[in-house]
């Protein structure tokens, strides 16, 4: 049974009433907007002007603390704020106008809410007495977002602005982050208020995180200390919990001796160089990782959410093992799969008060270290089947080595990756390894081709000294190309790495698996020239054909000050393994080599 | 392999339950359709939806939900519930055995001779008052738990019921104790 939280009791105000001025400092509303996002500690915003939101720039135009990137789309802004965050650990601020400046933006909030990306986005909204008459760009921007923001607030007037612009700000960094929007009328840009401070707002008790209950961290504990088989299987809330949550599990890896599995939107929390990694889970995870999970006996899931693409049949979702699960969401205990043991708040307090019991328990007589030597053994044994290995060939670039390469020619660069939506992120997830989280930027919920360009320009505006690279495919990159422009115009180097397989190869991957190899429709015809379209759009253009010319190419790329497109010409029908079927169990991978037909059952067939 | 979880797997669907959810709430423009919202984008069936202010002060409101599911998807829906930002609490009033629960309804019948009769005696019965009277037709206002006016409205079906107008439940817990 879980516990519902009680947010009934309202948060003591931080202090009493404001030293009182003798002359109250009546501002704008667009001023006051921007006093709030300064003293939330704002550095830049992600935007694209409009008729709604003037008066907003206008006052953007006479700041200086506020850097304002002005993107082409403003899918792109929502992209390149999440990347922002993502990278850095901030909330990242988005602006754009009213109707399609708010409806362009709800494919990037989706994104963000389904992988917690905390975002606060402003969205400009007609006068308050236009609202409801179908007026020039309105839409019902609340109604819209409601679905796909954690909150949203529909500013009724300019005294109540700043208040809202602290909370929207509280909501999106505290519990599971998300995506919060504030539709903020022209008018009230207009109407004069006072300011009032983060300090003095009224705060409610919106969002809350229990405390470590010491009694769950024994019981945890002692779980672990029977387990023979058990497993850490972690998640993007890690990297969410901040590095020292990564580190809190790092530390209790190490002490345990427990092997570590990560969901795609995790990798980076555990160091991929570590012997008790055991590589990415799920549908193209690795043997070792998914036999792992399907044979344990004790799991142990860390801000995971057992996601359809990491559980495959959940009937038969490891059958044998103990679950618990902490998570910093109630709602995401229990959603999928029923678990023995839910723990809920902060995991890197828990993680560490973890480690702290374990400790105590050290000279444990009953739970020797040597109980999972059988355990180790069987991992190793399931390491050696080495399943994200391909053939390679001197011929053509196979997209595997080519991200083998750029791993390996990177090495001692300061780098992050973005990824498009596709094979080629999954290539980039097994063949490019993670030693730090928040390195490692993709869309892993919604699946958002084109995310990856925008997110990279937001990466690197929150490191500018740093390598950017996106790893793309070239249908993918071309859904948000028009960013290049902004790249330019705001001097951000990123490198776009594009897997050219004039494919949309994953869905060519399952036409081949599922419908008998018919490639309706998934050629890319027509590719432009990605070299001329880098010069025409001011930045580089480099292309590989051939394995030998990989290297200088790469080395070429990194050398480049400017945004450079890399066209990697790579092998056209090469298909991402292992996979499991939908519709399969963990222990039903499949491996390299061609379909044979009846890979996938009739109820699979109906998953995506 | 033998299944060392406490729950089976697979697992078995559990039977399916009405549940009666009090949802406190901020009241501001917009919290009905996020509580509703959520509860229909996920998929979940509303039976029954009452709302009103409760709190002028604190500008609180409390939303009476009915809605049906397995104890899982029960969870699921009050954790959901407790997400959103302007929701206070969720009480789950079905899992509270001393828990009141009454609902409204204003029932029309059109009849004449006998079934007016009788229609009158039932009245009587389940203690519904008339509030408008002609020669041909009755209006009564009932109330009472759910399952009594449910079997009300059952025995004057074949007895002229034209009309039915319910309220939606509401609840609260009896004795000294305060949510």
């Amino acid at each position: 049974m879980m516990t519902l939280l009680d947010k009934t009791e309202a948060l003591a105000p931080a202090q009493s009433a404001p030293v009182a001025e003798l002359e109250p400092t009546q501002k704008a509303g667009a001023e006051l907007l921007l006093d709030a996002l300064e003293e939330q500690g704002v550095e830049v915003i992600f935007g694209y002007p409009g008729g709604a939101v003037l008066p907003i720039y206008e006052a953007l135009h006479q700041r200086e603390p506020i850097r304002h990137v002005m993107v082409r789309h403003e899918q792109g802004a929502v992209h390149a704020a999440e990347g922002y965050a993502r990278s850095s650990g901030k909330v990242g601020v988005v602006l754009v106008t009213s109707g399609p400046g708010a409806t362009n933006a709800v494919t990037g909030l989706t994104d963000a809410l389904l992988d917690s990306i905390p975002l606060v986005c402003i969205t400009g909204q007609v006068a308050r007495g236009l609202i409801g008459t179908d007026a020039f760009q309105e839409c019902d921007t609340i109604g819209i977002t409601r679905a796909c923001t954690k909150h949203n607030y529909l500013v009724g007037d300019a005294r109540g602005l700043p208040a809202i612009v602290h909370e929207a700000f509280h909501v999106a960094r505290n519990g599971r982050p998300g995506p919060v929007l504030i539709d903020l009328p022209k008018d009230v840009q207009f109407e004069k208020a006072e300011y009032v401070t983060r300090r003095v707002a009224r705060q409610r008790n919106c969002i809350v995180t229990p405390p470590v209950q010491p009694k769950e961290i024994e019981r945890a504990v002692e779980l672990m200390r029977q387990a023979r088989r058990p497993v850490f299987y972690t998640g993007g809330g890690v990297i969410n919990a901040g590095v020292e949550a990564s580190a809190a599990l790092r530390a209790l890896a190490r002490e345990t001796g427990f092997p570590v599995t990560s969901t795609l939107m995790g990798l980076g929390a555990f160091p991929a160089s570590d012997p008790q990694w055991l590589g990415m889970l799920g549908m193209h995870g690795s043997f070792e990782a998914n036999n792992a999970m399907h044979g344990c006996d004790l799991m142990i899931a860390v801000g995971a959410r057992f996601d359809d693409r990491v559980t495959g049949r959940l009937d038969a979702f490891s059958p044998g093992s103990r679950k618990i699960q902490i998570d910093i969401d109630p709602s995401s205990v229990n959603k999928i799969v029923k678990v023995d043991m839910p723990i809920i708040g902060d995991a890197g307090a828990i993680l560490e008060a973890l480690l702290v019991q374990w400790r105590k328990r050290e000279s444990d007589a009953a739970a020797p270290p040597s109980r999972l030597s059988e355990w180790t053994a069987q991992i190793q044994t399931w390491r050696g089947k080495n399943s994200f290995a391909f053939e390679n060939s001197d011929e053509v670039i196979k997209p595997q080595f080519a991200i083998e390469r750029l791993y390996q020619m990177t090495r001692g660069r300061d780098v992050y990756i973005t990824t498009e939506v596709g094979q080629h992120q999954m290539w980039a997830a097994q063949h490019f390894h993670f030693d730090d989280p928040n390195r490692w930027m993709t869309s892993g919920g919604l699946g958002t081709m084109g995310y990856g360009l925008p997110a990279a320009l937001g990466v690197q505006i929150a490191h500018p000294d740093a390598l950017v690279i996106d790893i793309a495919g070239d249908a993918s990159v071309q859904m948000m190309m028009q960013e290049m422009s902004t790249a330019i115009q705001h001097d951000l180097p990123v490198k776009i790495f594009i897997l050219n397989n004039e494919y949309l190869g994953m869905v060519r991957q399952w036409q081949e698996l599922l419908h008998d190899g018919r490639y309706s429709h998934t050629y890319s015809e027509s590719l432009p020239d990605f070299v001329k379209l880098a010069e025409a759009y001011g930045g580089a253009g480099l292309r590989a054909e051939k394995p030998g010319e990989l290297d200088d190419a790469i080395n070429e790329m990194m050398a480049i000050d400017k945004p450079v497109l890399f066209d990697c010409r790579v092998s056209g029908e090469e298909n991402v393994f292992p996979m499991i079927p939908s519709g399969a169990a963990h222990n039903q991978m499949l491996f390299g080599g061609a379909f044979t037909g009846d890979e996938v059952s009739q109820e699979g067939r109906v998953q995506v | 392999m033998e299944n060392a979880s406490v729950y089976p797997v697979p697992q078995e669907e559990a039977a399916v339950a009405e549940s009666i959810l009090a949802v406190i709430v901020d009241n501001e423009p917009g919290v009905l359709s996020r509580v509703i919202g959520l509860i229909s984008a996920r998929g979940y069936n509303i039976e029954s939806l009452t709302v009103a202010e409760v709190d002028a002060e604190k500008h609180r409101s409390r939303i009476t939900v009915v809605t049906r599911g397995t104890p899982q998807k029960i969870e699921q829906i009050k954790a959901q519930l407790g997400r959103l930002v302007p929701v206070r609490r969720v009480i789950d009033i079905s899992e509270e055995s001393d828990a009141l629960t009454r609902e409204l309804a204003l029932v029309k019948i059109v009849s004449t001779g006998d079934k007016r009769v009788e229609a009158m005696r039932l009245a009587e019965i389940f203690r519904a008052r008339p509030l408008d009277t002609t020669h041909t037709s009755f209006i009564f206002e009932v109330t009472g738990a759910r399952d009594k006016i449910n079997a009300f409205l059952d025995l004057l079906k074949p007895l002229g019921l034209t009309e039915v107008s319910r309220t939606g439940v509401l609840s609260i817990r009896r004795g000294s104790e305060a949510e």
